[in-house]
């Protein structure tokens, strides 16, 4: 729980400093924040174990973080220095981690989804006991690819799990003007895969779903598909706030914000007695020394040599 | 004692003798472990290896391709088939956006071994969606290496060096290969990606061709050699990384390039060759280099129209006689019409 607690803290904590420097115009990547999601990916990433696999998504600091990607290396790569966590070829819409086993991440909706489901068959085969998890947008149930690779993973009985983050919105265009029906996950039927639909700002609500459908993959019971809500708060990408675009119920936005996955989870902490206010305050102080000192190592790394250019086309 | 077998038997036994060495290899896609086994070239995998490594899919080509992704990301050597390289248009997202990126998004932390088989088809009226050349559009992506195998002998050592390569292989076979039989020493052995490979030695024209057009190449050769002029034939057999050092050392003494091509003309592989030696022997040449390629159009159905949609020895020795200025009485310039173009040979009974 505490750990939960301070990884969503962390994502914050990071992707509020990103607004604060963003305007520097020194992180030159497009940049999709996740704040106010942070109950997902911390919810994710807890019920599982450190040589899982998980892909991402554009969207995918809290994924990174949560997983428990190094928060320095991943300044630097959006500083585009050589220290990067992949010495400034990813920016963060393909920020990843393999040390960690975030595999991949993709600027293409829907495009990790797959291998997923790759890595997930490769534990098969090896019989080593890890599972795969698919993390995704409500836009990539959209693309074939989501419905190639569940019927696969079903089909198979594949160590997976579909976990859909359901924001509402692909960019600007509501789910309502791209799919027939709000409920995701009862699409998941039919490719006979069980299905949970939970409150994506409540983080522990998420671990015990995730928790269940790990233990079902790891057991060799075949994949299961979460749908999470939650809701973006600010624009799709960029650090500003977008609300006077028109384009979402200002209502609705505030009812999400007054939602805030961390506030809430603190809250429960506080009435259970599992944390008090000051260890909760000591938890911020700690996460801002920690991102403070991330920036410091980014902005003070080194750009790659331009001689680096074709480095790393092939593999060795 | 010299062993010889066709093409397509030595496909299946390179992928047979990796699954042995390697528990990392496994091969799937449409059809790969179905009766007519794509076209001979998995016979007998299943059998030995078992469903679990050797297996049929559902017709999910851009999923599939991620899975194979996934899986070599994590740790494994997928072998994945297309039985026509049309099919792997559905999974260009996954092949050009995703595993030709992964190695330099990494900064070079993670490799994609996945090797992607496919078939150029060719002839029997398999038209414009069963028979297109498509290597140059592969050719064009960084990240992606891409591997056209002419003999029996270098298709198992290719695809052996494409199965134990770090990197997305696109590796393209053609239909009209299948049933060429040649030395093919048992055992694992690497031919390695990258080199051309010399088939024919000769003073007065460079002929570099590319997978079936090697075959056109050498009956080409043999006409010029009548007229008493010497062919050098070139293969390129992996178009990326593309080295082309043996050609420029082949045009620096013959001073005349010809380039057959299975693919379409315009913006095909043939202009990249051409453009090569245009910017490296530009004054050395006795003539304008020349491309023996497809015609801009679909493939026709019809054995009438493809007829005059393929290229054949020919044609390539008619384009060397021009370049050479040989007298027109020759009677290399007639164009023959005993043999139909549609069909690898007489005996053929079609269909593929």
């Amino acid at each position: 729980m505490r750990l939960m607690h301070q990884r969503m803290v962390l994502v914050r904590e990071i992707e509020e400093l990103i607004v604060r420097h963003y305007d520097e115009q020194e992180m030159r990547c497009p940049m999709h924040l996740g704040i106010g999601q942070e109950g997902v990916s911390a919810g994710i990433c807890a019920s599982l174990r450190p040589e899982d696999y998980i892909f991402g998504t554009y969207r995918s600091h809290g994924i990174y973080l949560a997983k428990g990607g190094d928060p320095k290396t991943m300044l630097a790569e959006f500083y585009g220095k050589s220290t990067g966590q992949s010495a400034g070829r990813a920016g963060s819409m393909q920020l990843t981690a393999p040390e960690i086993g975030f595999l991949c991440a993709s600027a293409l909706v829907g495009g990790t989804i797959p291998m997923a489901v790759g890595a997930a068959l490769a534990s098969k085969l090896r019989r080593d006991g890890r599972i795969a998890i698919a993390f995704f947008g409500d836009a990539a149930t959209e693309e074939g690819v989501w419905h190639e690779a569940m019927n696969f993973a079903s089909l198979k009985k594949l160590p997976v799990v579909f976990v859909c983050e359901n924001n509402f919105f692909a960019v600007y265009t509501p789910l309502a003007e791209r799919q027939p029906s709000d409920k995701i996950y009862e699409r998941a039927a039919g490719y006979s895969m069980p299905a949970t639909c939970v409150d994506g700002n409540n983080v522990a609500e998420v671990f015990e779903v995730m928790d269940d459908a790990v233990a079902r993959a790891r057991a060799g019971g075949g994949p299961s598909f979460v749908e999470a809500r939650t809701y973006r708060w600010r624009e799709h990408c960029g650090p500003a706030w977008d609300d006077h675009l028109s384009y979402r119920n200002i209502e609705e936005a505030k009812a999400w914000m007054a939602r805030d996955p961390i506030r809430q989870f603190e809250n429960r902490l506080l009435e259970e007695k599992l944390m008090t206010d000051a260890e909760i305050a000591q938890v911020r102080r700690d996460v801002l020394a920690q991102v403070e000192d991330a920036l410091a190592f980014a902005k003070q790394s080194p750009f790659p040599e331009p001689d680096e250019l074709m480095h790393g086309v092939y593999a060795p | 004692m010299s062993r010889e077998i066709a093409f397509h038997q030595a496909l299946s036994e390179a992928v047979a003798l990796m699954m042995e060495a390697d528990d990392r290899v496994f091969i799937f896609g449409e059809g790969v472990p179905d009766p007519k086994t794509i076209f001979g070239s998995t016979a007998g995998l299943k059998e030995r290896f078992g469903e679990e490594r050797v297996f049929d899919t559902p017709l999910s080509e851009n999923g599939l391709t991620g899975i194979a992704i996934g899986a070599a990301l994590a740790g494994m050597r997928p072998v994945m088939t297309h039985q026509r390289i049309d099919f792997a248009l559905l999974a260009m997202d996954q092949i050009v956006n995703h595993a030709a990126k992964r190695c330099y998004t990494s900064g070079g932390k993670q490799g994609v071994p996945v090797t992607i088989r496919s078939i150029i088809g060719r002839g029997w009226g398999q038209g414009s969606q069963h028979s297109q050349s498509l290597h140059a559009f592969f050719a064009h992506i960084p990240g992606l290496k891409v591997v056209m195998p002419v003999t029996p002998h270098d298709a198992k050592g290719l695809l052996i060096a494409s199965i134990e390569d770090n990197n997305p292989v696109m590796f393209i076979e053609h239909r009209w290969l299948y049933n060429v039989i040649g030395h093919v020493p048992e055992g694992i052995y690497r031919t390695p990606l990258g080199p051309g490979k010399l088939f024919r030695e000769g003073k007065d024209v460079t002929i570099v061709a590319i997978s079936y057009m090697v075959m056109e190449a050498l009956r080409a050769a043999d006409m010029l050699a009548k007229e008493g002029l010497e062919a050098e034939v070139v293969a390129v057999q992996t178009l990326r990384p593309f080295d082309d050092s043996m050609i420029l050392d082949s045009v620096r003494k013959t001073r005349r390039l010809v380039v057959a091509d299975t693919g379409w003309e315009t913006v095909g592989f043939s202009a990249e060759i051409v453009a090569r030696v245009a910017e490296k022997l530009h004054g050395t040449l006795r003539a304008a280099p020349r491309r023996v390629a497809l015609p801009d159009c679909p493939t026709p159905t019809t054995p009438a129209l493809a007829n005059h949609y393929y290229p054949r020895a020919i044609h390539v020795a008619n384009v060397v006689a021009e370049m050479a200025d040989l007298p027109a009485e020759t009677t290399l310039l007639e164009t023959p019409t005993t043999v139909p173009l549609d069909v690898p040979d007489k005996n053929f009974p079609g269909p593929f």
